[in-house]
């Protein structure tokens, strides 16, 4: 079987502990997460859990029905390529000396990318976009020293255009 | 009415039904036991040596019972002591409610004295747990832990409760008891496919397991078997579910399975499956099973769809359900060919132990001995190793819930507090513990409690004075490089049961034994009956773990 990233979409009761079954149960079962984020929804009484996974089709189906078997798990969507929004957020800190300001500045401005805080020796680059762009940018700095970098994990919503 | 959290859990307890429960006192559920001694008339509470020992006992009673299976314990080490009972019964989809104490909500999350963080430690071991926070939230919760325990797939559910909530005041309203969660509707046109499949099928094998149990389906499941004609076995799960001595009963499959079931298995052209969930002990070799073989599987699980061997065709539902709706879409067959080879593999290449001649003890000899000399009405418990698989093989339990074992945990120390769950729930009914030296030292302290509790338990004891499953994988995979299976243990089984207050014999021969159990039968207290054994005697036949029926060890 070929292993593929999957993006999950988890909705489930904002109780304390629930981020952490959902996470006992990918650990009890040797699932990989690649990514996971939690943010409130427009309910108080949920929460939203953006979940990457690398597997196979069995796996992600087993993943679907494990996931589901959790009493405060209410909804767990599969999201395709096709029919998802994914963003996630970079913030990378630059070596900016030896004159690399010009340079960075360039690929920031190609990026769309921003400078948001700016010493002597270092910047802080923020970019927000789907991973895939992430990654390319991630590519180019590379090139260059980088002191410090996060990601956010994705996050991730259904798009209703391109399901009709 | 105004009651206090300790008289809402005794209240709630009631409203749900509950009328034995199974624990030990301590210092963070004082206010619980003060309740109790109020309601020890409507609520029998089980002492036991230690909680693990409540745990089983819980385990054992819903087992034996089907119904919903309550231990109650103090906080720290008297929540950490459920855990492997908690974890037995999660394996095995036994409903359970494990009721803990917890330090006052103020101390909490301090590392205050005997403080510890249960619902995290029983998170992968439950389907779900609480952490009562306002005594408000008390009679709900325990409600729904009954209803999560019984609904779907069965399984523990423990309901932390903090001191402080136990003495708090609230107003209780008395509710009628929790039902079942709706299963997954039946989808009908999935049910004719199945019975086409079966009705045209020249080789159809069934396999049950404990599924069948727990929805109490084994009289459709019977009734499909015989209008079909089709040979079934069974998983140690599904024990009692096909009738003794039936022609079309082939046993158990698997690791210490019979040779005729898997020869059938390999041999069919249809496996219909049902509540099973295909563990390695049954699909040794998940790639070779049942490899000629279309699968159909039903459980009310759809995790266990396609989990571990791959279907043909899935069914999420209710066992019984599913099987009573597809009774009348079977046709009446007579399958003379099929089982004309089913018999060929039983007569031709079937394991049989070899007999006694009025020598030294066998192990298959032993159980017989039990249900020729007690009946066949008997609840038969078991720790786990070599004795637990003699038992299952030899049983000649009728019907379900006769037969109770840690399946899917195997845990060691598992049978006499089942044995007590068991014998509470059934004063009249004999309950038979057996177990090897090796299990019976590891929970040996329960034999106080069937002496306080004159609780009639016959424990039989298989003594071979070798940790015998690890030491018969030690003789035949690691070239009898016997590695700390041989105990050299003293003990006289005979003076520990009298010490404990209950009765000890020593049998070295069949006519001893059956003289011991008919013994026992008649006494109103425990007595512990040790059976001399051969260290040598090994559970065959045996699929090595991976390998298939091929590979099966008789000899």
């Amino acid at each position: 079987m070929v292993m593929k990233k999957y993006t999950l979409s988890i909705v489930v009761e904002n109780n304390p502990g629930v981020l952490a079954r959902v996470a006992s149960l990918f650990g009890r079962r040797g699932y990989n997460i690649d990514s996971l984020t939690v943010s409130e929804t427009n309910d108080p009484g949920t929460s939203h859990i953006t979940l990457t996974v690398t597997g196979d089709e069995q796996i992600l189906e087993q993943i679907i029905k494990q996931v589901y078997k959790l009493e405060e798990v209410i909804k767990v969507v599969h999201l395709s390529d096709s029919n998802t929004l994914s963003r996630e957020l970079l913030l990378i800190k630059m070596d900016n000396g030896a004159g690399a300001r010009t340079q960075l500045r360039e690929i920031v401005d190609i990026y769309e990318a921003k400078i948001v805080d700016l010493a002597p020796g270092s910047m802080i680059i923020e970019l927000t976009g789907a991973p895939q762009k992430i990654d390319a940018f991630l590519g180019m700095m590379k090139e260059f020293r980088i002191i410090e970098m996060c990601r956010t994990g994705v996050t991730a919503m259904e798009k209703d255009s391109s399901k009709s | 009415m105004k009651m206090n959290g300790s008289q809402i859990l005794m209240e709630t307890l009631m409203e749900q039904g509950v009328d034995t429960i199974f624990g030990y006192p301590g210092g963070a559920v004082l206010n619980i036991y003060d309740a109790l001694y109020d309601y020890k008339d409507r609520i029998r509470h089980i002492l036991t040596a230690h909680e693990q020992g409540a745990a089983h006992a819980a385990d054992g009673y819903a087992r034996s019972t089907g119904k919903v299976g309550v231990v109650l314990a103090t906080s720290g080490p008297g929540a950490t002591n459920l855990v492997t009972g908690i974890a037995t019964a999660f394996m095995d989809s036994i409903p359970m409610v494990a009721i803990t104490g917890n330090v006052s909500s103020h101390l909490l999350g301090k590392d205050s004295f005997q403080e510890i963080f249960i619902t995290g430690i029983t998170m992968p071991i439950t389907k779900h747990n609480f952490v009562v926070r306002d005594v408000h939230d008390l009679a709900p919760t325990i409600r729904r832990a009954f209803q999560i325990a019984i609904s779907d797939r069965p399984g523990p559910v423990l309901v932390d409760i903090p001191k402080d909530i136990t003495a708090e005041f609230c107003d209780y309203e008395k509710m009628p008891p929790v039902k079942r969660r709706e299963a997954t509707a039946i989808d009908f046109s999935q049910l004719e496919e199945v019975a086409k499949m079966l009705n045209e099928s020249q080789r159809p094998i069934m396999l049950f397991g404990g599924g069948v149990v727990s929805s109490n389906a084994f009289g459709s499941v019977r009734e499909l078997m015989r209008k079909s004609n089709i040979p079934s076995c069974r998983t140690l799960m599904g024990t009692g579910v096909l009738p003794y001595g039936d022609p079309l009963n082939m046993g158990i499959i698997g690791m210490h399975g019979s040779v005729s079931s898997s020869k059938a298995v390999q041999r069919a052209d249809l496996l219909f499956a049902v509540g099973v969930r295909f563990s390695d002990r049954v699909a040794t070799n998940t790639s070779n099973f049942a490899r000629n073989a279309k699968i159909v599987h039903v459980d009310i699980d759809p995790a266990e769809h396609n989990k571990n061997v791959t279907l043909d065709l899935s069914i999420v539902g209710d066992v019984r359900e599913v099987v009573e709706h597809l009774l009348p879409l079977i046709e009446t067959q007579e399958r003379r060919d099929w089982l004309d080879e089913i018999d060929a593999f039983h007569r031709d290449v079937e394991y049989r132990p070899q007999g006694c001649q009025g020598c030294e003890l066998k192990p298959h000899l032993i159980i017989q001995d039990v249900y020729d000399v007690l009946g066949n009405d008997i609840i038969m418990t078991t720790d786990v190793g070599q004795h637990q698989i003699w038992a299952a093989q030899y049983t000649q339990a009728q019907d379900p819930r006769k037969f109770l074992t840690s399946g899917g945990l195997g845990t060691m120390g598992f049978g006499y507090g089942a044995s007590v769950g068991a014998a509470a729930a059934f004063p009249g009914t004999k309950v038979v513990h057996i177990t090897g030296d090796g299990s019976f030292h590891m929970n040996l302290n329960e034999l106080s409690t069937s002496v306080s509790n004159e609780l009639p338990i016959i424990t039989v004891l298989f003594n071979n004075r070798v940790l015998g499953m690890v030491y018969q994988w030690q003789s035949s995979f690691y070239r009898n490089r016997y590695s700390f299976t041989q105990p050299e243990r003293k003990t006289d089984y005979v003076a520990l049961a009298k010490a404990f207050g209950a009765n000890g014999v020593r049998c070295d021969s069949h006519e001893e034994l059956r003289e011991a159990l008919k013994e026992a039968g008649e006494r109103l207290g425990p007595t512990v009956i040790e059976c001399t054994l051969a260290a040598g005697e090994r559970v065959l036949p045996m699929i090595p773990s991976g390998l298939t029926i091929d590979e099966v060890i008789i000899e």
